[in-house]
């Protein structure tokens, strides 16, 4: 299976120097398409500075990331938009939807960047949000959306630059379990039917029976030892959910 | 696109109040300011601008038009004399008092004209004609004036210079740029209103003739005439007004404060916009994870400050041609050519954009992964 991302010994030191802080430590990471994969480890052990390298929002200090196959340290600042425009589509805790735009404008937002006309902007975004079941919510600002709904318009964003993957920070972390398990499901199909690269960051322990693979972070390096479990793709979330699977 | 800029300059309609009522302030201060300097200019100067001289005749050292010395009236021979010279006539303009009805005193500057000559005639009358003049005693001057100098109608009889003066018309829209109206006579009368011998003259007006070089007949006139100087109108013209403007200080001070419009308008429009910014810093950073280059974050950026120029303007211009209609009727009239309009448009777009600069600095700073703290 060819990897949507690809990572070697990548390091990420904060601050360079004597006093400098070594964010991630010389990780190897393969990602994908259509699998689902799961980020864990405690607070400040890397989780989001990993993925906001694969996302090409941080640059490494060393190593080697590859997304669809062309390596991107080294990039210059100027070169990473328009690789995130073209193969990365992100859905955030806090869903970042910006509140004077209706919930179909900010898909439209993503295609205006994408260089689509505004006619075919604005069909393409009523289409992407059928797929998530908010079709009547084309025209509803944020503020009258529930936080399943914000999210779920989030994901129509992410997808309408066609990106062949979806890195989410937390998406579930201000939900409640009824609707995180619904936005899950929906992150399920992107990887499952849709055949993208999913990778989530998560705290949250009632989603991970939806995971492929979980990865576990400690101190910048994926602990292997007792935590990191290694899932062949797609077994687990055919299974009824079983939480903990030895994870703390 | 998606009509952020535009729904972000509105969402906040305390801070978009606060935006237009610092470009409305801005706008509507610049355009008085030079308005202002624009009325002023044209008051130091009408007198020569309206006179139809192609050249002036002074005595030596005169620097603008109210410091005339008197000459020799014998001179206008030597002038009619010079060849290309179509036509020459006297002029006398000089500050005496005018006694009104109730004992008190004014200040005006008569003129003193050659009626049956076509240059220096008042113009713009409303009442009366210019050939009036040639009956005794009679002096036409500017409506404007009227209440000032205890006018009421046609026919009134008063003081210039110990001197019997009658109204017989008044004109509209002839400001004189100090407080002392023109009061428009014959040369005869003129010369008794402003206690000069009947010799004397304080300028000559000159028409060159259809071909004649301006130049040559300059040259020519200095040559033949001796103690004078000669200016072209458009010279005198220029001399009189940077007297008044400059080296008064009246002209630098309302252009100081033109310039200070511009200044408290940009920094009101930094302000907001930069607040705007700050506020919706999270929406940027996220633009930018989504992929946005700058170029199209700055955009956004510029729309809005675009947009509050246009409206900024808009309100601006109708408040001011309301202040312009207004003073039209004052003592210092405020002038507001198509071309200023324009030219304000202009000018309150670059202060708007250049002042969102402030704003671009800050998004471009913005750090992406800042989208990724909850």
């Amino acid at each position: 299976m060819q990897s949507a991302i690809t990572v070697r010994d990548l390091t990420k030191k904060y601050d360079e120097g004597a006093n400098g802080t070594l964010a991630l430590r010389g990780l190897d990471l393969d990602v994908h398409a259509g699998e689902l994969l799961m980020l864990m480890g405690p607070s400040g052990s890397g989780k989001t500075t990993l993925l906001s390298i694969m996302g090409c929002i941080l640059t490494a200090s060393s190593g080697s990331v590859r997304i669809a196959g062309r390596e991107v340290v080294g990039l210059s600042e100027k070169q990473l938009p328009a690789l995130r425009l073209e193969h990365i589509g992100f859905v955030f805790q806090g869903f970042n939807l910006f509140p004077t735009l209706t919930a179909g404008e900010n898909v439209e937002l993503m295609l205006d960047l994408k260089g689509v006309s505004a006619s075919k902007a604005k069909r393409r975004a009523q289409e992407l949000l059928e797929q998530v079941g908010l079709a009547e919510k084309y025209s509803a600002f944020p503020s009258d959306l529930s936080g399943g709904q914000k999210q779920r318009v989030a994901i129509a964003r992410a997808l309408a630059g066609d990106p062949g993957i979806i890195l989410a920070d937390e998406p579930t972390a201000a939900l409640d379990s009824h609707t995180g398990r619904n936005v899950m499901e929906m992150m399920s199909d992107l990887a499952h039917k849709r055949g993208r690269a999913v990778v989530i960051v998560t705290h949250d322990s009632r989603v991970l029976n939806f995971a492929d693979r979980i990865i576990r972070i400690e101190d910048g390096a994926i602990a292997r030892n007792t935590e990191a479990e290694m899932v062949p793709p797609g077994l687990l979330s055919q299974h009824f959910p079983q939480p903990g699977l030895g994870l703390a | 696109m998606p009509p952020l800029a535009q729904r972000n300059l509105f969402h906040d309609k305390v801070r978009l109040t606060v935006t237009l009522t610092g470009i409305v302030f801005s706008v509507v201060l610049i355009v008085v300011q030079l308005g202002l300097f624009l009325g002023f200019t044209t008051a130091t100067s009408n007198l020569i601008d309206h006179s139809g001289a192609d050249l002036w005749i002074t005595s030596k050292n005169v620097p603008y038009v109210e410091q005339g010395v008197a000459f020799s009236e014998r001179k206008l021979n030597q002038v009619r004399a010079v060849p290309g010279v179509e036509d020459a006539q006297k002029l006398i303009t000089r500050w005496t008092q005018w006694k009104r009805h109730d004992g008190g005193q004014d200040s005006v500057q008569i003129v003193g004209i050659n009626v049956d000559a076509t240059m220096e005639r008042p113009w713009n009358l409303v009442e009366g004609r210019v050939e009036d003049l040639k009956s005794p005693d009679a002096v036409i001057l500017d409506e404007l004036y009227k209440q000032k100098l205890g006018v009421s109608h046609v026919g009134e009889v008063f003081e210039i210079g110990g001197y019997r003066a009658r109204v017989v018309g008044f004109t509209r829209g002839i400001r004189s740029f100090t407080t002392s109206p023109y009061v428009f006579t014959s040369f005869k009368n003129a010369q008794d209103f402003a206690n000069l011998r009947e010799d004397q003259t304080m300028f000559i007006l000159v028409k060159v003739a259809p071909g004649a070089s301006l130049e040559q007949v300059r040259r020519d006139l200095l040559d033949h005439v001796k103690d004078v100087e000669v200016f072209t109108t458009s010279e005198f013209s220029r001399m009189t007004t940077f007297y008044w403007m400059f080296t008064t200080g009246a002209g630098v001070a309302v252009l100081i404060a033109a310039v200070l419009g511009l200044v408290v308008g940009f920094v009101v429009v930094a302000q907001t916009i930069y607040a705007t910014t700050v506020d919706h810093i999270r929406e940027f950073g996220t633009l930018k994870a989504m992929g946005a280059p700058n170029s199209y974050v700055y955009k956004v950026i510029m729309k809005q400050a675009a947009i509050a120029a246009v409206l900024g303007y808009a309100l601006g211009m109708i408040l001011s041609v309301f202040v312009v209609h207004g003073s039209q009727k004052g003592g210092a009239a405020i002038l507001m050519p198509p071309q200023m309009a324009v030219g304000m448009f202009f000018l309150t777009l670059l202060m708007c954009v250049g002042a969102a600069l402030v704003s671009i600095n800050k998004v471009t700073r913005i750090d992406p992964a800042m989208v990724f703290k909850g």
